[in-house]
């Protein structure tokens, strides 16, 4: 057994073959059955599966790109669960999106942050506000709701709104660590929802507790986009640029700098590495991640209300982060979509099956203990659970492994370059006894 | 010439003074080293000239720039670099990734050349790697570039925290405690790379060390603290016969012990 499973660890032929095998079945079952969690489930999962080949990082690319753009959605098209199902496809992406913001402010640069999905409610009423006609009663110019083509502007607009936010709220919160840093946090988090709760008077620019409805669709070319299967487009894209950026980051020096801050704080002081600057572009651009898929979320619920963005959420995503494995973005990945989907899909098809049987008379469940309502029991069972056996996470954060032989090359080249720019002494005193 | 100045240094932690207008004037390309007793102030000292503490009083001038004021990144850019008693490594990260974080000034890239990958940005991170892969076989840690920092022996430690300070590219190194903790051997070996270090990168070096033997050995000029003062100052032959010192250092009637 053993043994085996030592061949298929080396084997990309045989790797790639099971793989090929998992997704043909799992995709033609999801397109055959009429309504099968498991299958759309099972499909989703191929995604680990590819990452645990040994294929080059493009080719796993593009798997998953074929995956994702084309047969998710296509063999799920068939059924009628199709909207629900690219609906929990869309709020993953979201999820993990900000999860991997997160994950820069609290797994690269150690900064315990419980008022994160302040930045995603910032995204959200930002296109909210200007894709309503909630924006007349206080803008003095310009015709309101603004038109659909602009959401994809207001992409970057929630981007950098966020970014600012994050920057807002870093000034003041910097000077406070640890305990402390997540206490402020949490204060934050909870104050900017509340002022959203209450900015109805004496201007009504939120509408407070009732919401803003009606919110514009994007539109592109001319088209509307209304349902899941058209935004889970737009996440996709988004959860892309972000996953691409982060990885830039992580590797760079900039990233380093993170780990450096979350490592040692004196010492990377004495390295150059300004502290402020690089906890506040921590803040500044995990912000700016759920500003992002906030605007889109704004616009694929058509309304925005406060209790989308409570301290619960925070914490969810604040979970994710930590089941996946803090600093690991691919960890990350996987600890945000495992949850959202035990969130959505399992948890929901657990109280439906109790809620059968129920009606059948099979079984007896008082209501306040239907699984769809003890999430936040489950979530701390979980944490207790990986806190006690696997305190690094599912995948654990792991540090980029440099290539030894191409270095021990450069340095050899640049050591050769030297000495001949440099000619040694016996040259010299060559040179002159001729 | 002289490269630093440091001119009546004090600091009060509350009611503790842990210096007590400590001056001295520091030659370029030497070595001195800064020795007492414990709880003699000495790290302090060297937290104040690295920006880690603000002065209560007095002056530190760098080439007669002020550096009072300074936050400990900006005193590391004007070219001072430090390691710590206290072993202060990135633990999780890797060997090399510790040293390329001591190079942080002198890479160029921003937030755009990073994010888009350009190739400017490409090439200065391998030649960065390099180099910190060269300062990697100048401490002899090569082999174990990829390994965490937290897994190193206590003396690799100590000479990756070299490593890492020399990254910064300093004109002057403070180191606090080097050959703490290290065997005969290795204390040998670090004595080595310490005269090498300063002849190879133009260095003066101010440390700190217990170690009698090494200090005499390498040290140009010796400050000797007590209860955060200064008591005794010049070259290791006349610092070795100071009774002052001698009592000092040793507590009273421990001197036939020495
Ligand atoms: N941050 C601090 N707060 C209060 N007292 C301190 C602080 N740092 C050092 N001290 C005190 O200053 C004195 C000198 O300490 P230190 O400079 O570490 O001595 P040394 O390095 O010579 O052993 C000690 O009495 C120590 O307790
Ligand atoms: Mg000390």
């Amino acid at each position: 057994m053993k043994s085996l499973w030592k061949k298929y660890k080396q084997n990309k032929l045989v790797q790639g073959i099971l793989l090929l095998i998992y997704i043909s079945i799992t995709s033609l079952s999801l397109f055959m059955a009429q309504k099968s969690v498991t299958a759309f489930l099972l499909l989703l999962s191929s995604l680990l599966l590819l990452y645990f080949t040994n294929f080059k990082n493009l080719t796993k690319w593009l798997i998953a790109g074929i995956v994702l753009v084309f047969l998710l959605p296509f063999t799920a098209s068939n059924g009628d669960a199709y909207q629900s199902y690219m609906e929990v496809a869309t709020l993953v992406g979201i999820y993990i999106s900000m999860a991997l913001g997160l994950n820069i402010v609290v797994g690269m640069a150690g900064l315990l942050d419980l008022g994160f999905i302040a930045f995603f409610a910032v995204g959200a009423y930002t296109y909210g506000i200007f894709a309503t006609v909630q924006a007349s009663n206080f803008m003095p110019f310009g015709t309101f709701p603004l038109s659909g083509e602009s959401f994809w502007l207001f992409i970057l607009i929630g981007c950098f709104v966020a970014a600012l936010f994050g920057i807002l709220l870093g000034i003041p919160v910097l000077r406070v660590k640890g305990d402390y840093l997540a206490i402020v946090t949490l204060g934050f988090g909870e104050i900017i929802r509340i002022i959203f709760n209450n900015l109805d008077r004496p201007v009504n620019i939120t509408n407070g507790a009732m919401g803003i409805p009606s919110v514009t669709p994007p539109r592109l070319f001319g088209i509307d986009f209304l349902y899941p299967s058209q935004f889970y487009y737009i996440v996709l894209v988004i959860l892309l640029f972000t996953i691409f950026t982060v990885r830039r980051f992580e590797h760079s020096k900039i990233g380093r700098s993170w780990k450096a801050v979350r490592e040692n704080e004196i010492a990377a002081q004495a390295m150059g590495v300004p502290l402020v600057r690089t906890k506040l572009m921590a803040f500044a651009i995990g912000a700016s991640f759920s500003g992002m898929m906030g605007v889109v979320f704004a616009a694929k619920q058509a309304f925005v209300d406060p209790t989308s963005f409570t301290l619960l959420e925070s914490i969810t995503i604040l979970v994710m982060v930590i089941l996946g494995g803090m600093g690991s973005v691919p960890g990350v990945i996987l600890g945000a979509a495992v949850m959202t989907i035990l969130n959505l899909q399992v948890l929901t098809e657990v109280t439906s099956w109790l809620n059968q049987l129920n009606s059948t008379g099979a079984f007896s469940i008082p209501d306040a203990l239907s699984p769809s309502k003890m999430q936040r029991l489950i979530f701390g069972l979980l944490l207790i659970l990986f806190a006690l056996y696997r305190p690094k996470g599912l995948l654990p954060a792991k540090n980029h492994v440099y290539n030894e032989k191409e270095l021990q090359e450069g340095s050899a080249k640049e050591n050769k370059g030297k000495q001949e720019v440099m000619p040694d002494h016996s040259q010299i005193e060559k040179a002159q006894e001729v | 010439m002289s490269i630093l100045e440091v001119q009546n240094l004090t600091k009060k932690f509350g009611g503790i003074t842990a210096n007590q207008d400590v001056s001295m004037t520091v030659e370029k390309n030497s070595i001195t080293a800064v020795i007492g007793p414990n709880g003699a102030g000495k790290t302090t000292y060297f937290n104040m000239i690295t920006g880690v503490y603000q002065p209560t009083s007095g002056t530190i001038l760098l080439n007669n720039e002020k550096l009072n004021g300074l936050k400990p990144h900006e005193v590391s850019k004007k070219g001072i670099a430090r390691t710590f008693q206290n072993i202060r490594l990135f633990s999780e990260m890797s060997v090399l990734e510790n040293v390329l974080v001591g190079m942080h000034t002198h890479i160029k890239a921003g937030l755009i050349g990073i994010l888009f990958n350009l190739p400017a940005i490409r090439k200065e991170e391998k030649a960065s790697e390099v180099k910190a892969y060269q300062l990697l076989e100048y401490v002899g840690l090569a082999p174990l570039l990829n390994e965490k920092a937290c897994n190193l022996s206590y003396g690799a430690q100590r000479r990756l925290e070299i490593a890492r300070a020399l990254a910064a590219k300093p004109t002057v190194l403070l180191l606090d405690e080097p050959a703490a903790g290290m065997n005969p051997k290795e204390t040998n070996e670090l004595t080595q790379l310490i005269k090498k270090m300063r002849q190879e990168y133009n260095l003066t070096i101010i440390l700190i060390e217990h170690d009698m033997k090494l200090v005499m050995e390498i040290s140009e000029h010796i400050v000797v603290l007590d209860h955060g003062e200064k008591i005794a100052e010049g070259k290791p032959e006349h610092i070795r016969n100071n009774p002052k010192v001698i009592e000092a250092y040793l507590g009273s009637g421990a001197v036939q012990a020495g």
